[in-house]
């Protein structure tokens, strides 16, 4: 398990109980079972304390947990024959992004995905899930086979945000993302989308405009990394948790802005602590999102993803 | 102490900044250092006279001596909500406003005005980067939206001039959502077959360039305007090294591909004329100033009027009388324009 910094306290505890139970296995005379029980009711109730209220910044921390389910889990869990479906036809194959035809139940649909690896080969492999134009671009051909084929096209989010290199710039990012974003607007087929972790800025967008989105309870979406709002507006980089009060990134305040349409519960102490009830909650939750939009006419579709878009922003916080 | 303080030092200071009034007068050019006199600076379109540097622009000059007798009429925008995250950096959004609102006169960041270009009659939204660094928020959104309605109701093609550091931090994720909102004018647009031309002016970068500002029939770039999506520094933190000179200048993305053409701010007008004429089927244009169009050509409707009035008073007001709506234009130069303006393209609205 890998603790984050605010969870200190109780990995120190969760620890000792950790080494009593060590060494009653070590030594079978010691009795040490009723202060270890002890020790785990506390852990439970500290964990449960310092998730009751996760403030704004220390959801940018659960959700960059490295040990939270990615897009790869939730494809390889919940949909089956996954066919990965590689390359943008112009350049490269980009890896941080995962797309492919795959069936959910017996619904065949389009899957695609940030992916930002599980150990530091597959990390780098990923470049930690921030796409290049050509991640895009493949995106923007697998959504308009799926348009063609009238297959719905699920979408998994989870990035820092595109990546800003050199070689990404002169092959067009902005363009891309535009692309991408413009390609979402224009498919007749449902499309659904789940923030499963990070929703950064335009690297997100462009997966992210959709019939439905849902968000996992601690995954932030945001226009920029409060790292990055905190050093242009407070010019200090140590201001993020101000920067992440300030841009209500949760899940929680987006639903009230009426930017996402559903919340999906994660296990106490975050998706890290329970990986496979948080996949399958994320299963329920695209299924009752796919009937939901099931049988609708595509131009009814386009239409009603459009009038989303446009009508954003009415309402506040304030209300 | 006081005596002094209070007295003799507001004198002196007086006296003084009295005599600083005619620095005003001068802009010192910021890339080769030329002091350019306001007057002549203006003539040239903010184009230092000496390097042909292209400074920032104001949407009312710029359509000032894009249209036609420097005549347009202001486009109303909805009014979004005011501060809908509550945010707070180190002053309140609201603040913030006010200020930008005190120091530019504008509302916000983005000018929609409808008119004759070259009596072409076009639909014209340009982003004003003196205002907030032209950030993206929701005002610019309902602006690019209005402008695309606009332009799809009057059957105009919509030319669209870009400056921005990208979406506006104080709106949040509201802000980031402009992107699919103007991705949707973008698309209106295309559905009613009408030309979307994107002129993108230094600086263009960030949420603004990946939704609306590449989404253009025709990209044309001011001459060593930075157009991106991640600004310079960020890659060079990212990558660890120093950028090549010119990287993500207009002239880079020329030969990216990424661009259409380079043109300078002086040519822009006759440019914009002549690929607008061509895509919407007209004859070629008439070249040079022309007087602005008849009353009731460039200010149908519901567009204030008024609003048009302000930009070039002494202008306004061409000397032939209208009669049924014929444009008959005003001076013998412009007569081949006669023809098109007949055509059924919204400009004869009463």
């Amino acid at each position: 398990m890998n603790y984050l910094d605010f969870e200190k306290p109780l990995s120190e505890i969760e620890g000792k109980a950790e080494e009593l139970r060590a060494m009653a296995r070590s030594n079978k005379e010691m009795d040490i079972e009723k202060e270890a029980v002890a020790l785990d009711a506390k852990a439970a109730v500290l964990l449960r304390d310092l998730y009751k209220d996760l403030s704004p910044w220390r959801k940018c921390l659960v959700a960059r947990h490295p040990d939270r389910p990615h897009c790869r889990d939730y494809i390889e869990a919940l949909f089956t024959e996954y066919t990965p479906l590689a390359g943008d036809r112009n350049f490269a194959d980009d890896h941080a992004v995962m797309g492919g035809l795959a069936r959910l139940g017996d619904q065949p649909v389009m899957v695609i995905g940030h992916e930002k690896g599980s150990d530091t080969k597959s990390r780098i492999e990923r470049n930690f899930g921030m796409a290049r134009p050509e991640g895009y671009r493949k995106a923007i051909r697998l959504m308009d086979m799926a348009h063609r084929f009238g297959l719905p096209v699920i979408t998994l989010v989870d990035t820092p945000g595109a990546y800003p290199g050199k070689g990404a710039e002169e092959r067009g990012q902005a363009e891309a993302i535009a692309r991408s974003t413009q390609k979402c607007l224009e498919i007749g087929v449902p499309l659904i989308s789940v923030i499963i972790g990070e929703g950064g800025s335009g690297g997100a967008v462009a997966f992210a405009t959709a019939n439905r989105v849902a968000m996992l309870e601690h995954s932030v979406y945001s226009v920029i990394s409060p790292e990055g709002c905190a050093s242009i507006l407070w010019k200090d980089a140590e201001k993020m948790r101000e920067a992440a009060e300030a841009l209500r990134l949760t899940a929680q305040d987006l639903q009230k802005l009426g930017v996402i349409d559903r919340i999906i519960a994660e296990p106490l102490g975050g998706a890290q602590r329970g990986r496979t009830e948080t996949v399958a909650a994320v299963g329920k939750a695209l299924e009752t999102m796919l009937a939901e939009l099931a049988g609708k006419a595509p131009e009814a579709l386009v239409k009603d993803r459009r009038q989303k878009y446009i009508a954003m922003g009415s309402r506040g916080l304030a209300a | 102490m006081n005596w002094i303080t209070n007295y003799v030092r507001p004198t002196i200071n007086s006296l003084f900044s009295r005599r600083e009034v005619p620095e005003n007068l001068w802009t010192k050019c910021p890339e080769c250092g030329t002091m350019l006199f306001h007057r002549e600076l203006k003539d040239n379109l903010n184009v230092c006279t000496a390097c042909d540097h292209h400074m920032a622009i104001t949407p009312r000059e710029r359509f000032a001596k894009l249209f036609d007798g420097g005549l347009f009429a202001e486009v109303k925008v909805p009014e979004p909500l005011a501060d809908p995250l509550q945010f707070r950096d180190q002053k309140k959004y609201p603040e913030r406003m006010r200020a930008a609102q005190k120091a530019t006169g504008e509302k916000d960041a983005m000018l929609v005005a409808e008119g004759e270009l070259a009596r072409t009659p076009i639909v014209a939204v340009a982003q004003d980067f003196s205002f907030m660094g032209g950030s993206m928020g929701m005002y610019v959104g309902n602006a690019i939206l209005a402008a695309a309605e606009r332009a799809v109701k009057m059957k105009r093609p919509l030319v669209l001039f870009s400056a921005a550091g990208g979406a506006r931090m104080q709106e949040g994720i509201l802000s980031l959502m402009q992107m699919p909102r103007t991705t949707v004018a973008v698309q209106m647009l295309r559905e009613a077959g009408l030309p979307y031309i994107v002129v993108l002016t230094h600086p263009t970068t960030g949420g603004v360039t990946a939704s609306y500002a590449m989404l253009g029939d025709v990209h044309i770039a001011e001459p060593n305007a930075l157009i991106c999506f991640a600004g310079p520094r960020v890659i060079e933190q990212t990558i660890r090294e120093k950028l090549p000179e010119g990287f993500q200048r207009a002239e880079y993305l020329l030969d990216h591909g990424m661009l259409d053409r380079v043109t300078h701010r002086r040519d822009m007008r006759d440019e914009l004329a002549t690929v607008l004429r061509m895509l919407m089927k007209l004859p070629p244009a008439v070249r040079g100033d022309l007087p602005a169009p008849e009353a009731g050509a460039a200010s149908p409707a519901d567009a204030a009027a008024k609003d048009s009035a302000a930009a070039k008073p002494a202008e306004t007001k061409p000397a032939a009388t209208a009669k049924g709506g014929d444009t008959k234009p005003a001076d013998a130069k412009s007569a081949p324009a006669k023809a098109p303006d007949a055509k059924g393209s919204g400009t004869k609205a009463t």
